[in-house]
């Protein structure tokens, strides 16, 4: 029977041609057919200790839900996966499944892992589309009132797990849109926004009160929600602050920070200018300094507005660069170009104040850093020059200062991120809780999303027992 | 939320008043702050500084100058419309404190409708007031009388001399830059203006507060799109300002930082005036 399993082949997800989608905004990878996820569930060897679960920031029962959609029970999949992830369509599509789950299958060790990102993606997709509807079970009126703050992967998860609970909870988002960074960060042909929508959707369905163009820390504070009767507080704001490298020349028309240039792009839809109103600027040789996930999704995003040659610029090498193999993976089919070890020295402009070019020094990996991997040196003398009309710099956030600034009790690290309880999202302040990017630094949506699992069973407890 | 409760036409139609209902933002904003504006569901955010706020009838008061498809957009609003979002207050307000000596607040344009609560405010405080306003013409005067009662004195200027001093309002300043013991200018207009303003007053030693406009998108800090020189330093105009030390601000860069949409926002204009009757 293993011998059997182990002949199947990981089954592909069929996408879209890269040199057909470089150009436009739908989304790369299609789905399985039932058949596909079937064929691709059958894979798993269903181990009696599952190393995948324990990769998993919020330990879906994972050989679970796959042997469902083997035997072709997806409803009974989804119901699996809801038990520990309230946004599974999304987590599908954008955890780092090689370093969680998938690169812990033992069928990894000899071949390709069980691609349980996919079939995650499948049962969530498949019961969006063809599913009852069918709400969870809801837990009697407590009386008690959350307010959640923020509506990014970890409010979500607070929101979802604590109106089941019985509890009433209002989200207060600053944008006019709600999913955070799933909405103003993750482009659509990576995270379609109709399904950020979906689940959205479903939370408000289930009771989840949703507040737009509310800026706690400006239009309320946290004190006066308490004053409004709220019992507790989770503060799930995002990182937030663009981070800039802080060289000659930044300040150039054509010069943009990853959050400007994908927020343009993802909420305010600029790739549709004229038609919506917020332009973007389409560059025919284009920037985007850094190489993690957000650095990628500029570098496609550019890509499909038009540029004719679009460079990934990085100072270290490949085996550090921070993004999702699948998203390099796919930058690299659609023609994006990786330029290694290369760092800028400052960016040059016309009389215009535009952006021209940029001086590059070139690098080389010397000791291990605190961080862990081999530091850039750079080489003397080997300074060049590189064309370019549009620069994305994506090279990480640090803590926004709006919310924390304007609550008295929080206590900060000396990066201004909030400093909380790693196993109950607890803040130094009664009655809040803080999880995701706000506290640990830019990180993944699955480990926003982990930190609000961990958050909302300490604001039940609290709001049952009073601790 | 967010209905349009009154609107009045000024300048001929080329500036717009919307008071706005909007309680938790009127209860909270203070003189110098500023609101992000949403018209429809495809439409830009638009940062505008308050011009007035009233806690207890829970609403505030914008006034914009039409220049493009987003602010004639905005003008199709009639009384009884929506925003479809508001959000604010943002930024810093203006810290507002008593001198030892005169005040002088120069408004160039819609700036005026932004620097008079400032200069309410300050009066309040117990300083000498000395207002300057000017326009390109009469016709485009805005608040005259608002900045009358606001202030001590008013200089009105015209370019063109159609009414009060003709000249720019950097005449009269430095007039009274010469004749009086200044302590402080409250600059806000058009960037050129507030340039000139700064080179004058640099003269003088004279402290000057300027509030800029850049471009913005989120308004909270988090997109950098507001990025400005001040000192050598780059400052998010959203969350640090909108108002600066006017002599430090490098005014060169922020108009160029200004030009960046130039060609999109002519095109999205001439799309939007062919679609609809209501550019008159």
């Amino acid at each position: 029977m293993a011998e059997k399993k182990g002949q199947i082949p990981r089954q592909a997800m069929p996408e879209q041609k890269p040199e057909v989608r470089r150009r436009n905004f739908d989304e790369v990878p299609l789905g399985y057919t039932p058949e596909l996820a079937m064929k691709e569930a059958s894979r798993c060897l269903q181990c009696k200790k599952p190393a995948c679960r324990e990769g998993c920031p919020v330990e879906v029962d994972i050989p679970a839900f796959i042997k469902c959609i083997r035997e072709g029970d997806f409803k009974g999949a989804i119901r699996k996966i809801w038990e520990k992830n309230s946004l599974p369509a999304i987590c599908g599509r954008v955890c780092p499944q090689e370093a969680q789950c998938e690169g812990r299958c033992i069928l990894g060790k000899k071949g390709e892992p069980v691609a349980i990102g996919n079939l995650e993606r499948f049962a969530a997709d498949y019961e969006r589309e063809h599913g009852t509807g069918e709400l969870p079970p809801k837990a009697s009126p407590t009386g008690k009132k959350v307010a959640v703050i923020g509506s990014g992967p970890s409010g979500l998860t607070v929101a979802g797990d604590l109106i089941l609970k019985g509890h009433e909870v209002t989200v207060f988002e600053a944008f006019h849109k709600g999913g955070g960074v799933l909405v103003y960060g993750i482009p659509e042909f990576r995270l379609p926004k109709s399904i950020v929508a979906s689940e959205l959707h479903f939370l408000e369905r289930l009771g989840v009160k949703f507040e737009y163009n509310v800026v706690v820390g400006k239009t309320i504070t946290i004190d006066e929600l308490f004053e409004q009767g709220y019992d507790a507080v989770f503060i799930g704001v995002g990182a937030g602050l663009p981070r800039f490298l802080g060289i000659p020349g930044e300040n150039l028309v054509g010069i943009y920070s990853a959050n400007e240039y994908l927020t343009r792009a993802n909420l305010m839809r600029a790739y549709l200018f004229p038609e919506y109103d917020t332009p973007i600027a389409k560059g025919k040789n284009v920037v985007v300094i850094g190489a993690g996930n957000v650095a990628m999704d500029a570098a496609r995003t550019a890509m499909r507005l038009g540029a004719d040659s679009v460079k990934i610029v990085y100072r270290r090498s490949r085996e550090e660069m921070p993004a999702r193999l699948a998203e390099i993976h796919h930058a690299e089919e659609e023609g994006i170009e990786f330029h290694l070890l290369t760092n800028p020295k400052k960016f040059l402009g016309d009389e215009e104040g535009r952006v021209r070019g940029m001086e590059c020094i070139k690098m080389e990996l010397g000791e291990p850093d605190e961080s862990g991997r081999r530091r850039p040196v750079p080489i003397e003398g080997s300074e060049f020059e590189m064309e370019c009309d549009l620069v994305v710099i994506a090279v990480g956030a640090g803590a926004n200062p709006v919310l924390t600034t304007a609550t008295e009790g929080l206590k900060l690290n000396k990066w201004g991120y909030i400093e909380a309880d790693p196993a109950t999202g607890k803040t130094t302040k009664k009655g809040v809780w803080a999880g995701g990017d706000i506290v640990t630094g830019q990180a993944t949506v699955i480990l926003a999303a982990g930190a609000g699992r961990k958050a909302s069973k300490s604001i039940h407890d609290y709001l049952t027992w009073g601790w | 939320m967010f209905e349009i409760v009154r609107r009045e036409e000024m300048a001929g139609g080329s500036v717009v008043l919307n008071e706005i209902k909007a309680p938790l933002i009127a209860k909270k904003a203070r003189p110098g702050q500023f609101v992000i504006l949403r018209a429809s569901e495809k439409g830009e955010r638009i940062p505008l500084t308050m011009a007035e706020t009233d806690p207890e009838k829970g609403t505030i008061t914008i006034i914009y100058q039409v220049v493009g498809k987003s602010t004639a957009l905005f003008k199709t609003l009639k009384e009884g419309d929506r925003y479809l979002d508001i959000i604010g207050p943002l930024g810093k307000p203006t810290d507002i404190e008593k001198y030892d000596g005169d005040v002088v607040c120069v408004g160039g344009g819609t700036g005026v409708a932004v620097l008079h609560p400032i200069t309410r405010g300050l009066k309040e405080k117990g300083n000498n007031v000395i207002a300057i306003i000017g326009a390109r013409t009469k016709d485009l005067l805005i608040l005259e009388d608002k900045m009358k009662a606001a202030s001590h004195e008013l200089f009105v200027c015209t370019d063109d001399g159609s009414y009060g001093h003709h000249g720019f309002v950097t005449d009269v300043l430095k007039d009274i830059l010469e004749k009086r013991d200044v302590k402080l200018v409250v600059a806000i207009g058009p960037v050129p203006m507030m340039k000139f303003v700064c080179d004058i007053t640099k003269k003088y030693n004279v402290k000057t507060i300027v509030s800029l406009n850049p471009i913005m998108v989120d308004g909270t800090g988090m997109c950098g799109c507001c990025r400005v020189s001040v000192g050598g330093e780059t400052k998010f105009a959203c969350v640090d300002g909108p108002e600066f030390d006017g002599h430090k601000v490098d005014f060169d860069e922020l108009m160029k930082r200004l030009r960046s949409y130039l060609e999109e926002e002519k095109e999205s204009y001439e799309k939007f005036k062919a679609s609809c009757a209501c550019n008159a």
